[in-house]
C-alpha cells in the first residue's frame, strides 16, 4: 500500500539514569502521532519515563554481508577485555 | 435521619451518573477491538476503553457500597453493570449513540473528554473523600484522553477534504446530546449543595472554552440550533441502549454469576 504511514523506531528509557533502548517500531503519520502511538503501543505497563521516535528511513545499518570484516577480527583479541587486572578489595563491585 | 437517606440515594444517582456513562462509553470504544483502520490506533482506542471501564469499577463500586450502607443489600459493580435493565442506566444520552465511522467515534471521544476533564477536576475537590480520590486517579487518565481526542478533532477536521466532511457531520449529529452534560436537575443540585458533587453546569465555562477552542482549530462549525436531547441521567434512554446492553450482559444474563 502505497499511502501506508512512515515507520519509526522507538526508543524508551526505562528509568532514569538508564540509556533509551530500542524496543520496536510502528507506522505513524509523524512525529508527534508517533510518540502519541508509543505511549499507547510500548507504554502500557508502566515500561517508561522517556520516549523517543526516530525515522526508520533516518537510520544507517551496517550490511549483513559485511559482518565477517566488520566483525570477526575482534574475536581473536582477548586482550582487549579487561580481564587481566586485579581489582583491590577496597574498591568494591565495579 | 431523613435528610442523610436522601443524601445517600442522590449520592447514588450521582455516582450511576458518572459510571454508568463511563461504562457506557468504554463499551462503544471497544467494539472497535479489531476493527480500528490501523494497528496503533486499534490499541489506542482498546487502552481508552480499559480506562474507563476501570473508572466503571471504581464509581459503581462505590454506588454499591453506598446503596448498601445499612441495608446490608448485597449489590456490587459487577451486578449494576450486568444485571440492570437500560431505564435504570443513568449514562448521558452522548456516550450511548452508536460508533459510526471513525470520525464519528473520535468526535463523540472528544465532546466527552472535555467535560469529562473538568469534571474530575471539579470532583477532585468532593467533600466525599471517596468521591475526591476516584476522581484524582480517573484525573489523570483523562487528560490524556482529552489531549489524544483533541489532537485528531484538529487532524481530521483541518485535513482532507473528506475527512473534514465526515468530522463536520459527525459534529452537527452529535452537538443535540452535549447540553444533557451541563445541565443541573434536582439530584444534582442536591448533591451540589452537599458539596459531595460539582452541579454540572458550573462545568459549562470549562467545556465551552475547550469545544470552542479545538473546533476552531479544526476549522469546525458548531451547528445554531439549540435544541438538546435529555432524559439519560433519569434513565430515558435511546433504543440503541438496550441493543448495546443485549451484548454486554448477554453473558450474566444467560449464565448468571459465571466464573473462567
Amino acid at each position: 500500500m502505497s499511502n501506508e504511514w512512515p515507520l519509526w523506531e522507538i526508543f524508551i528509557r526505562g528509568q532514569h539514569g538508564l540509556n533509551h533502548r530500542h524496543v520496536g517500531s510502528l507506522h505513524a503519520p509523524d512525529a508527534e502521532m508517533a510518540v502519541k502511538h508509543a505511549r499507547d503501543v510500548y507504554t502500557r505497563r508502566n515500561e517508561g519515563v522517556s520516549i523517543w521516535v526516530v525515522p526508520s528511513a533516518s537510520i544507517t545499518a551496517s550490511s549483513p554481508s559485511d559482518k565477517g570484516p566488520l566483525f570477526e577480527p575482534s574475536n581473536s583479541k582477548v586482550y582487549r577485555h579487561p580481564t587481566f587486572f586485579d581489582i583491590p578489595e577496597d574498591v568494591g563491585k565495579m | 435521619m431523613v435528610v442523610a437517606l436522601d443524601l445517600d440515594h442522590a449520592l447514588f444517582e450521582g455516582l450511576c451518573r458518572m459510571g454508568d456513562s463511563t461504562l457506557v462509553l468504554g463499551h462503544r470504544v471497544s467494539e472497535w477491538c479489531g476493527h480500528a483502520p490501523v494497528l496503533e490506533e486499534d490499541i489506542a482506542l482498546a487502552n481508552i476503553a480499559l480506562d474507563l471501564i476501570g473508572q466503571t469499577q471504581l464509581w459503581l463500586g462505590l454506588a454499591a457500597q453506598v446503596e448498601g450502607k445499612g441495608k446490608g443489600k448485597g449489590r456490587d459493580a459487577d451486578a449494576l453493570a450486568f444485571r440492570r435493565d437500560a431505564w435504570e442506566f443513568r449514562n448521558l444520552l452522548l456516550v450511548e449513540r452508536p460508533n459510526g465511522d471513525f470520525g464519528h467515534t473520535l468526535m463523540r471521544q472528544f465532546l466527552f473528554d472535555a467535560w469529562h476533564q473538568p469534571m474530575l477536576k471539579a470532583l477532585e475537590g468532593s467533600s466525599e473523600a471517596r468521591v475526591a480520590e476516584i476522581a484524582a486517579k480517573a484525573g489523570r487518565e483523562v487528560a490524556y484522553h482529552l489531549e489524544r481526542s483533541a489532537d485528531l478533532v484538529i487532524r481530521l477536521g483541518d485535513g482532507t477534504e473528506e475527512s473534514h466532511k465526515r468530522m463536520q457531520s459527525a459534529l452537527d449529529r452529535l452537538w443535540p446530546y452535549t447540553g444533557e452534560m451541563m445541565t443541573s436537575d434536582e439530584t444534582d443540585r442536591a448533591l451540589a449543595g452537599a458539596g459531595v458533587m460539582a452541579a454540572p453546569d458550573s462545568i459549562r465555562p470549562a467545556w465551552e472554552a475547550v469545544a470552542a477552542e479545538v473546533l476552531g482549530e479544526a476549522t469546525l462549525k458548531i451547528p445554531e440550533g439549540s435544541h438538546m436531547h435529555k432524559g439519560g441521567k433519569q434513565g430515558t434512554h435511546s433504543e440503541h441502549l438496550g441493543h448495546m446492553l443485549a451484548t454486554m450482559q448477554w453473558l450474566q444474563r444467560a449464565y448468571p454469576d459465571a466464573r473462567w
